[in-house]
């Protein structure tokens, strides 16, 4: 009897890219939920428009380099860009706007480089960073989130949503409703020269858990991250060593003054910090390659973030923490090269 | 917009650009590179087939000419694209093809002397860049397969045509499992 | 060398090896006719000594190993040459010469079987040669002559024999059913093979998965009382049995980079290999037979049989009930490392240590696998038991870029298949890692010849020079002796 031959090894088990960024989109779900329910629906406006335009400029820009699109627009890879792009900007941005930065963030932060696998940068904080830098005062521009003592209502957060998104002038009808993120009120009453005592006590901007609104949906990341790690998806460096580079000078400096220097709890419930420890900084193709280069990454993000929060221009400095520590990528890979079997090191 | 920034931007952008073009012009032509090193180069890359097909008496020489510029790096079928590519990249030039008027690239061959058809004439003894091929006058001569390059300088001094060229043998597949039990 | 404190890597895979072990030990009858690879898997032929038509014992050599990595070969049994020919084999290339021989059904002996009486008075020398003529080789896969590998370890001043009861590698568990079985052998050819090393212990290493033949090699060992023969229990990830690292999990020590476990003092053997050497010492015969797994859900009834080297696999599928269902693939060897063959005719070799015949129930995941370009997870790094960044090497083998390939480790690499397995993208990070370490090998092959050339070359130039300049004085010297006449001084030359 004759057989076909193939190379060993000749099972495989079974892990597949698909199947590895759905993973991820289903640990966002619950980070999803509590961003719809303080924030309102405006998360799922944006969503939909990131995705569509994410597929959209990945279809053309495979097109455009002569590639066959339909494998790589199944493997969902966009889709987590999307995604993370999404969760990260308000959730009142023109539709344009997200378009924009989705777009930007497919083609120049992955395609310009050669596709899945080649870009040296985060593609989500790419868009991101580019929409920051270009568009400031509607990046910042964040609603009350409904643990805030109020009157609205969340049907009124929807209005208000749609509103943002079709473009409107928010502050015609809507100004009681918007603000600035809990992290950039605090940067601004700091620079007034409060205490943090003092614009902790007041409600509106953080309430027990950590900054109002964020504080919740940095636990709901947290859970869907542990759950990622749970599932081997994510492996524990990168976010231990993100939150281990944000938390321990933040505890330090707490330590020292607690005055002017938030304490490591409010610096883990606020702004992006989980997102970011869990499923922005793990991004494969753009971090280190070895296990201890790894940790040095996430530790440089952290820190990173951690000096611009406390003293850089942007409230949240995530974004920029993870660019800058993906130039650091190659000198990373090049002093971690772990020992192999039999050689010295 | 402010035009005067604008223009004063582009001046400035221009000057520096001329500025560090002339320096690097400059330099490129007061730093010579060294000749004879680059020569070495040339040659280590090469295929020391030594069989004349570039018209030069050598794989080294026509690494001098290289150098020099007086042949291009086309010339050798020997070595194939790989050399060409190789060259290509040592002296910063883009990869051209095989020149065919210099040979085509053939699978790696040796001599091998019939020796039932061997006269002893010993003319094909010299014509070996290598001196692979053993004997003496009226005595046998045979090729020694592992020092032949396969240049075919051997083929034209026989009077009896009794050299041929046989495929190279494979380079050895010992590659020891690993025990994975 | 420092040895690492924690087993780097490895996973734990599914073991597929109760069906095949339920059942006792087949103890298959001679086939009808055998094919024997002059190459056994270890790369190098033997050479043959007999022709066709001859008529030869069982037990008699028909092939003798000229090159040391090379094993003799013996006819299992009585009868006629039929074939000296290339035909298809389970080895590297897929091709030997293999000689054909058809049973006569006779019961003739060669007379070169005899047992070897009194092992223990032999000399380590003569206990390896007469090893060499016995033909034994590993029966872990690699099938390398035993002999060679005594003698350099002896050579070397190795002090610890390792051996490989491990079987780490899924479906396989050939060494499981003879440890059941015949402990006492493989205690009893560990002692043998103790001397023949000269190494002062021996260490039997077995998985934690095996639970009955840990308690057979232990009652073994207690009824020897022999302090310098112990056994360690290593835990059941894959691949904790290949050499290298089984000599780390159990001695402590690294095998150097480029080097041979005997640098490092230690030498490797498998048990099936020990079990054999115990048969020839107390039968006296050459490696005729193996003990074989014959599983894989194509085939009926999986299970361990017994049979001569030489056997066609058909028969040996036979035996354990047939073929089951659609089989796709039949593999020598387990499914990491093991490799398909073209044909079910191909006989059955030393280094063989089990027949898989997969279905798609089997290896439908790779077989429907679509290539992606790398993610960078670095999953295969944190399986490699070498340590390396198959990532980074495969940049390297894409590139074709041997001098990153080198300092990557591509030749450290043990081709365990782990990266491959685990990889997202469903990259044939092995294949590409073959194909890398080949294209090496050749390019290192080629400048050394270059350099050879370049060297005979410039001698070449300055012999003809020298000539050269020697005629030119010798014809000055006559020219000038035929301007002067008288002169009779000495002249040069001729």
């Amino acid at each position: 009897m004759r057989f076909d031959t193939s190379p060993a090894p000749h099972v495989i088990a079974g892990y597949t890219v698909p199947r590895v960024m759905f993973q991820v989109l289903f640990a966002l779900l619950p980070a999803g939920i509590a961003h719809v329910a303080l924030f309102g629906p405006g998360l799922l406006l944006q969503l939909s428009v990131a995705c569509v335009t994410a597929l959209l400029a990945e279809a053309a820009a495979l097109q455009w380099r002569g590639r066959d699109a339909a494998p790589a627009l199944k493997d969902g890879s966009v889709l987590v860009t999307a995604f993370l792009l999404a969760f990260s900007i308000p959730p009142l941005l023109p539709w344009w706007l997200g378009a924009l930065g989705t777009a930007l963030a497919v083609l120049l932060g992955k395609h310009v480089f050669g596709g899945l696998g080649q870009n040296p940068f985060n593609p989500a904080m790419v868009g991101y960073a580019i929409l920051l830098v270009s568009f400031p005062a509607e990046m910042t521009r964040w609603p009350v989130p409904m643990d805030v003592d109020g009157t609205r209502t969340w049907s009124e957060l929807a209005q208000l949503s749609f509103a943002g998104f079709y473009g409107a002038d928010l502050a015609v009808r809507w100004d009681g409703y918007t603000g600035a993120t809990a992290l950039d009120s605090i940067r601004s009453g700091l620079d007034l020269r409060y205490t943090l005592p003092e614009l902790l006590g007041r409600g509106e901007i953080a309430g027990t858990l950590g900054a109002r609104g964020f504080a919740w949906v940095n636990l709901a990341a947290l859970a869907g991250g542990l759950y990622l790690m749970a599932r081997r998806i994510v492996r524990w460096h990168i976010p231990m060593a993100v939150l281990g580079g944000l938390l321990v000078p933040s505890f330090i400096a707490h330590g020292l003054d607690s005055g002017t220097a938030l304490g490591p709890a409010m610096q883990a419930f606020s702004g992006a910090t989980m997102l970011a420890a869990f499923f922005i900084a793990t991004d494969p193709v753009s971090a280190a390659t070895s296990d201890r280069g790894r940790l040095w990454y996430g530790a440089g993000i952290g820190l990173i973030a951690w000096i611009i929060r406390t003293w850089g221009g942007y409230p949240d400095g995530f974004a920029f923490a993870v660019l800058l520590m993906n130039l650091a990528v190659p000198f990373i890979d090049r002093y971690t090269v772990p020992r192999i079997y039999g050689r010295q090191p | 917009m402010n035009l005067d920034a604008v223009v004063i931007a582009v001046l400035v952008a221009a000057a520096l650009a001329v500025a560090l073009g002339a320096a690097l012009g400059w330099a490129a032509a007061r730093i010579e590179p060294d000749a004879s090193a680059l020569v070495e180069r040339i040659d280590a890359l090469l295929p020391q087939t030594q069989c004349g097909q570039c018209l030069f008496p050598g794989c080294r020489p026509y690494a001098v000419a290289i150098a020099s510029g007086a042949a291009d790096i086309d010339r050798c079928p020997p070595g194939g694209e790989v050399t060409v590519r190789a060259l290509a990249a040592l002296l910063d030039r883009a990869p051209r093809p095989l020149d065919p008027a210099f040979g085509m690239p053939k699978s790696a061959q040796v001599a091998w002397i019939d020796e039932s058809r061997c006269i002893g004439c010993a003319r094909c003894l010299p014509a070996c860049p290598v001196d692979a091929i053993v004997g003496a006058p009226r005595l046998m001569h045979t090729v020694i397969t592992a020092q032949c390059t396969g240049c075919e300088l051997c083929l034209p001094p026989c009077p009896v045509d009794c050299i041929e060229l046989r495929p190279a043998p494979a380079v050895s597949r010992h590659q020891r499992r690993p025990c994975a039990a | 060398m420092a040895a690492r404190s924690t087993f780097p890597a490895g996973l734990v895979l599914d073991a597929h090896k109760q069906q095949a072990c339920e059942s006792p030990i087949i103890e298959l009858p001679l086939p009808t006719q055998v094919v024997l690879a002059l190459d056994q898997g270890a790369g190098y032929s033997a050479e043959p000594v007999v022709a066709v038509g001859d008529a030869v014992a069982a037990g008699a050599l028909v092939a003798r190993a000229d090159h040391p990595f090379a094993s003799a070969v013996h006819a299992p049994l009585a009868g006629i040459i039929v074939a000296m020919e290339t035909r298809e084999a389970a080895v590297q290339g897929g091709r030997s010469l293999c000689i054909v021989i058809d049973g006569s059904g006779a019961d003739r002996i060669d007379d070169s079987v005899r047992p070897v009486t009194d092992p223990a008075s032999l000399s380590p020398e003569e206990l390896v040669q007469r090893m060499r003529d016995a033909g034994i080789a590993g029966l872990g896969g690699a099938g390398f002559p035993t002999p060679t590998k005594l003698a350099s370890a002896r050579e070397l001043g190795a002090h610890t024999l390792v051996l490989n009861g491990a079987e780490c590698e899924p479906w396989i568990c050939c060494d499981d059913a003879l440890m059941r079985s015949a402990a006492d052998d493989v205690v009893l050819g560990a002692l043998i093979l103790r001397r023949a090393a000269g190494t002062v212990r021996c260490v039997i290493a077995i998985e934690d998965d095996k639970p009955a033949a840990i308690a057979a090699v232990t009652k073994a060992i207690e009824r020897l009382r022999d302090d310098a023969l112990t056994l360690a229990v290593i835990p059941a990830v894959y691949p904790k049995g290949a050499e290298r690292q089984l000599i780390t999990a159990v001695a402590g020590v690294e095998v150097p980079a480029g080097g041979l476990p005997a640098d490092a003092g230690v030498v490797c053997q498998n048990v099936a290999t020990a079990a054999a050497v115990a048969r020839w010492a107390t039968r006296g015969e050459p490696m005729l037979s193996r003990i074989v797994t014959v599983t894989g859900s194509g085939v009926a009834h999986p299970g361990n049989v017994r049979a001569a080297i030489g056997t066609p696999l058909a028969a040996l599928i036979a035996a354990c009930g047939g073929y089951r269902g659609a089989p796709l693939r039949l593999i020598a060897g387990g499914s990491m490392t093991g490799r398909a063959l073209p044909s079910d005719e191909v006989g059955l070799t030393k280094s063989m240590n089990c027949v898989l015949v997969t279905t798609r129930d089997d290896i439908g995941s790779r077989l429907g696998a679509v290539e992606l370009p790398c993610i960078r997870c670095g999953d295969c790094a944190s399986v490699c038991p070498a340590g390396l960044l198959p990532q980074q090497l495969l940049r390297a083998a894409l590139a074709d870029a041997h001098d990153a390939l080198r300092r990557l480790g591509v030749r450290d690499c043990i081709d365990c298949g782990l990266c491959d397995y685990v990889c997202p993208s469903q990259i044939p990070l092995a294949d590409r890692f073959r194909h890398a370490r080949r294209r090496l090998l050749e390019a290192e092959a080629m400048a050394n010849k270059a350099a050879a050339a370049r060297e005979r070359h410039e001698l070449h130039k300055r012999r003809l020079q020298q000539a050269a300049t020697a005629e030119q004085r010798a014809f000055d010297s006559v020219r000038n002796r035929a301007r002067q006449p008288g002169d009779g001084s000495a002249g040069d030359g001729n």
